[in-house]
């Protein structure tokens, strides 16, 4: 376990010595915002809940989360320090989850930060403060299906561009795959039990349920799943890549 | 300890190491010998557990790389090729790290920690970042990052590449001193680097192994093995009488400073011989020597020996 930890701490210490991370924060801050009161009608709805915030973050993610997972593999194969990694007493699987666990941590720092949309929400209604915690947990566990197939496409490739490009591009998929009018075009080619797992496949929909403020085992179920799937398959790609 | 058995990788139709068999033992400092692109690295890399072998196997310290990889990366103290460590952080952030990860106990992670520093002399550089390093100090950190955990077994990838003659000299000493106790592979192609530091040698080359034997053994295969040198004023009139004694193979003259070199038959003594000869010549010998045998004409008499060839 001293192996995860070490990695996990090395990489988030990482991300704050670089700029990546205050580029990641500065951006992640002034779009949330700027989504949320601009295109997310945060005023004029008259409503104190903080729904156009939360709706807003898949499409963030979708293009921030990737920009932070793509150097956590293919960076430590191009500079060769993948060589230094695997001669260490830690297994892959600890290794993947170190990386996955420090992206995790830094996009829940950046969620934190948010705070003062929910200060202002507070201080200008009286919102349920339950629901908006329910949304919190939901944008985060997004965040983390986001990481995990962001590491999987990091593994895959020492090119850091590719593994932007494949992550965002799966991501984008896993987004679009529950919205209406992707299920309204396979309606008449597939059974309609395929299209009721392509809706269930999808990302925004479980992450929209949570945010609605009810944390249903099915959703939880969904983004565990999710995030274990994607992480064990990056460790079979390491894994796959030591052998050829 | 380490052990290969018939270790091999193949890299789509392109076998790198071909059933490599190799042993050495606590005490010994092997060396394996080749050219470039001679397997040296992936036979490390699969000793160190970073590839999987395409079949054979490897053990460090009895632990087989395949079955208990993690027991075997905790007796082996690794330094890759080129020394890679993480150019953002400083010698002692990485240094740190690395401690961490092998989950090494405080206490004796600290005593260690300063050690290793002194031993590599980083103590002044410590908060520099890695990045900023010079290729030696970058070699240095990837040593003292190897030895941070004390393992009984040490695997060098080509450790003074890089190094100046000072530093070269330095790192040797190091290693000397560690030795004793630890099981030591050092990869190379530098032939001196074999003379100062290992005391067996594995020569390979294609993946295969050739030679495996003594510096010294290998130097009684060179041709020069047992030949005679020396320089003197006139030496071109006894080149005759000099080919004439029975146990002289040959005799050649340098053309360029006139240093003769007297070959002898079948490895038979000729020193003495030599020597009368030159006294009853009345020649005045500036200097003379008994060649050892010349290792870089062994090592290429060796590599570049037809394909399937064994010596």
């Amino acid at each position: 376990m001293s192996g995860v930890t070490a990695i996990m701490r090395r990489e988030l210490w990482s991300y704050f010595v670089t700029p990546v991370a205050y580029v990641f924060m500065v951006i992640f801050l002034v779009m949330a915002g700027v989504l949320t009161f601009y295109t997310g009608d945060f005023y004029d709805r008259g409503l104190a809940d903080l729904q156009p915030f939360f709706d807003m973050h898949p499409w963030l993610y979708l293009v921030l989360v990737p920009a932070v997972t793509m150097s956590t593999w293919a960076e430590e194969r191009a500079s060769g320090t993948l060589e230094l990694l695997f001669s260490l007493p830690v297994s892959i699987s600890q290794a993947v989850l170190g990386k996955f666990l420090a992206a995790w941590a830094f996009i829940g720092i950046c969620l934190v930060l948010t705070f003062p949309i929910w200060i202002t929400v507070n201080y200008l209604g009286d919102p349920d403060n339950g629901v908006i915690l329910a949304g919190y947990v939901g944008s985060w566990l997004m965040a983390g299906a986001f990481i995990a197939i962001g590491t999987c496409m990091s593994t895959a490739t020492r090119s850091q561009i590719i593994a932007f490009i494949l992550t965002a591009a799966v991501c984008f998929l896993l987004l679009l795959c529950g919205q209406p009018q992707v299920l309204d075009f396979f309606q008449d080619a597939v059974p309609p039990r395929v299209i009721g797992a392509l809706g269930q496949l999808s990302i925004a929909r479980h992450a929209n349920a949570i945010a609605r403020g009810v944390l249903d085992l099915r959703d939880l179920v969904y983004f565990f799943a999710t995030i274990v799937a994607w992480l064990a398959a990056s460790v079979v790609v390491l894994d796959l890549k030591r052998t050829r | 300890m380490i052990e290969t058995d018939r270790l091999t990788r193949c890299y789509g139709p392109l076998t790198a190491v071909d059933a490599l068999t190799l042993r050495a033992e606590p005490g010994q400092v092997l060396g394996l010998l080749g050219p470039n692109g001679a397997g040296k690295s992936t036979a490390m890399r699969m000793i160190a557990g970073f590839l999987a072998p395409t079949s054979g196997t490897a053990r460090v310290c009895g632990h087989d790389v395949r079955k208990e990889p993690l027991a075997a990366k905790r007796a082996l103290g690794y330094l890759p090729e080129g020394a890679p460590s993480y150019g953002e952080m400083t010698i002692r952030e990485f240094l740190v790290f690395m401690m961490r990860v092998r989950g090494l106990d405080r206490d004796i992670a600290f005593r260690r920690f300063d050690e290793v520093v002194m031993r590599l002399e980083l103590e002044d550089v410590l908060e520099q970042t890695i990045g900023t390093l010079s290729k030696g100090l970058r070699r240095r950190v990837g040593l003292a990052q190897a030895i941070l955990h004390d393992p009984p077994v040490l695997m060098l990838d080509e450790p003074t590449d890089g190094l100046d003659p000072n530093q070269k000299h330095s790192v040797r000493m190091l290693i000397d001193a560690m030795a004793r106790e630890r099981t030591i592979l050092i990869s190379t192609h530098l032939l001196e680097e074999v003379h100062a530091l290992c005391n067996r040698v594995a020569i390979i080359a294609n993946g295969k192994l050739l030679a495996d034997a003594t510096p010294a053994e290998l130097e009684a295969r060179s041709r020069y093995h047992g030949a005679v040198s020396f320089s003197a004023a006139g030496s071109g009139v006894s080149r005759e009488m000099l080919a004439r004694i029975p146990s002289v193979a040959s005799v050649e003259v340098d053309p360029l400073d006139g240093r003769v070199t007297v070959f002898p038959r079948h490895g038979q003594p000729i020193l003495e011989e030599v020597q009368a000869l030159l006294r009853t010549q009345n020649l005045e010998v500036s200097e003379i020597q008994l060649e050892q045998g010349r290792l870089d004409e062994v090592f290429r008499q060796i590599t570049t020996q037809p394909r399937g060839a064994q010596s």
